[in-house]
């Protein structure tokens, strides 16, 4: 890991960079010469075929595998939140949500209601993390994240568990986030609907090679248009011109 | 049935070893007690069994949540080359074993990385394998005459005060590693990855969950054999879950559940004059039994 310079509170800060980092898992290669990266307020999402390798991507920001090629750079005094697909919850480890999220760092009984209510998580601080529903275990990893106070908010496929129309709270609540703690976030998605109203940035995985841009590029490349097909970016070009009539 | 593949000692003839040099006049009237006391290998089997099951019980909680339990066998099944190198060696036999299981931990962790056999399998291969080149080892040194049965089943009633410092030692170098990384090992218990990001150092952990483990096999096994020694580790810890809403509760049930199943099992190995190893785990089975039965809501709260 190479550090980068704080420029301070700009919105051009990169807060995380890859330069054409490679990964193989013994000879089979897995990510070629992919580079991304981050600014602080910025939102990037990852969208790819299922095993293109974009938990591998996320895991190499992360500074979790093993690169074969190239580097990751990292701002100085980076403070990333990480928040898992999922998680070793099962009822043989008895843990409470409220000890669980303190398993990131000491935090006040104050704190914790607050982050819960940020998240839109009840009240079950004194639940066993083993008995609450999917999408509440969303928020609570989301919760441990921001106790961290990030810079970098990391989610690989955060709201899995949850129904559709919870999962456009979830990603407004990802937006709101972003605005509030004027953080950088990354996020594994494959939600058509937010990967094309809510991200800044896309990175698009296919088979052997990649794409990158905003929305608005990345909907004409042929490996966007594989991957979701043609007839969804027709409906994104439909509900993006809904949107501007709107305005 | 009193002479069990001669497991530990009939407890007449020990008695009739005890207090008979009682003349030294020397020592403080104090002192003489806590002589005499230590003199008596019913309560050096005391202190030496509840000293193992304090740590064996935390300890245990981490094989319990991490599934280790195989693991713990694997460890279990290769104390005997530990014992038979440390003859061969002439090293302190705790010393010899835990070299032994940090070794073959060492070995499994290399195996690991090929991906054609599961985990599990790898130790079906490496606990049979190690304990048949002890068993070999062992018949190897017939002029020193190791008595095998005792190790296999354990010899608790032989527990020497060597053996008792020892035990003391590595219980509190164990506890203390445990208190000072509890955070960090439950992080990491809990996701790996998560723990990484917010900065444990993972791998340390996984080496420190193994060290802790051969060090309770170690003393362990002085304790209820090689055969058993897994049944102290986990059988507390299972029997403390139900009765424990965090982990550190779960922990120190485990070791209070670990030390009640000790001093149990050792008076009724007296009481009816059954080798004593066997009778700790039966006694930590018992409340294992117990901990089903009672209904919940007398004992999560």
């Amino acid at each position: 890991m190479t550090p980068i310079e704080n420029e301070g509170e700009s919105h051009r800060t990169v807060l995380i960079s890859a330069e054409d980092i490679s990964i193989k898992f013994g000879r089979r290669p897995i990510l070629d010469k992919v580079s991304i990266k981050i600014h602080r307020c910025e939102i990037v999402t990852l969208i790819g075929l299922n095993g293109a390798g974009k938990s591998t991507l996320v895991r190499a920001i992360l500074g979790l595998s093993h690169l074969f090629a190239g580097k990751v750079s990292q701002m100085n005094g980076i403070r990333i939140g990480y928040v898992p697909q999922h998680i070793n919850r099962d009822s043989i480890l008895p843990m409470t949500v409220k000890r669980f999220l303190r398993l990131g760092g000491p935090a006040s009984r104050e704190g914790l209601e607050t982050v819960m209510e940020e998240v839109g998580a009840g009240a079950i601080l004194d639940t066993a993390v083993s008995s609450i529903s999917g999408g509440e275990l969303n928020r609570i990893l989301l919760a441990r994240a921001l106790l961290r106070r990030p810079n970098l908010l990391v989610l690989d496929e955060p709201f899995s568990s949850v129904d559709a129309s919870g999962k456009i709270e979830l990603y407004g609540l990802v937006e709101l986030i972003r605005d509030r703690h004027q953080c950088g976030v990354l996020v594994v998605s494959h939600d058509l609907h937010f990967v094309l109203t809510g991200s800044d940035s896309l990175i698009c995985l296919g088979k052997n090679d990649y794409c990158s841009g905003g929305p608005k590029d990345i909907v004409s490349h042929p490996l966007f248009r594989d991957i979701f097909g043609y007839q969804l970016s027709e409906q994104f070009l439909l509900s993006r011109r809904e949107l501007e009539t709107k305005k | 049935m009193s002479n069990f593949y001669s497991v530990g000692v009939n407890w007449k003839q020990k008695n009739d070893i005890n207090f008979i040099d009682d003349n030294n006049d020397g020592f403080s009237r104090r002192a003489r007690i806590v002589t005499e006391l230590l003199d008596d290998f019913f309560v050096r089997a005391m202190i030496g069994g509840i000293g193992a099951a304090i740590v064996a019980g935390p300890v245990g909680c981490f094989v319990v949540w991490r599934r280790m339990s195989y693991f713990g066998t694997t460890l279990a099944h290769s104390v005997l080359l530990g014992v038979a190198l440390g003859f061969l060696l002439d090293i302190e036999l705790i010393f010899a074993v835990f070299i032994v299981c940090m070794l073959v931990s060492s070995f499994l962790l290399l195996l690991e990385r090929q991906r054609y056999l599961s985990v599990d399998a790898l130790l079906g291969v490496l606990a049979h394998a190690v304990f048949a080149a002890g068993i070999v080892v062992v018949s190897f040194m017939e002029t020193l005459r190791i008595d095998l049965m005792g190790y296999l089943f354990g010899d608790i009633l032989s527990v020497s005060q060597t053996d008792i410092t020892w035990i003391f030692v590595t219980a509190s170098i164990s506890l203390g590693l445990l208190i000072w990384h509890w955070r960090s090992l439950l992080s990491f218990t809990v996701d790996q990855d998560l723990a990484a990001v917010e900065g444990v150092p993972v791998n340390y952990m996984r080496a420190l969950v193994v060290l802790l483990v051969s060090g309770v096999v170690a003393v362990g096994m002085k304790i209820v054999g090689i055969l058993l020694v897994v049944s102290l580790i986990i059988i507390p810890a299972a029997a403390a879950r139900r009765m424990s809403v965090t982990p550190e509760k779960m922990a120190i049930m485990a070791a209070i559940v670990g030390v009640i199943s000790v001093v149990l099992g050792l008076f009724s190995s007296l009481e009816f004059d059954v080798p004593a190893g066997p009778a700790i785990s039966l006694a930590a089975t018992a409340i294992f039994a117990l901990s089903f039965i009672i209904p919940t809501r007398f004992i999560s709260r």
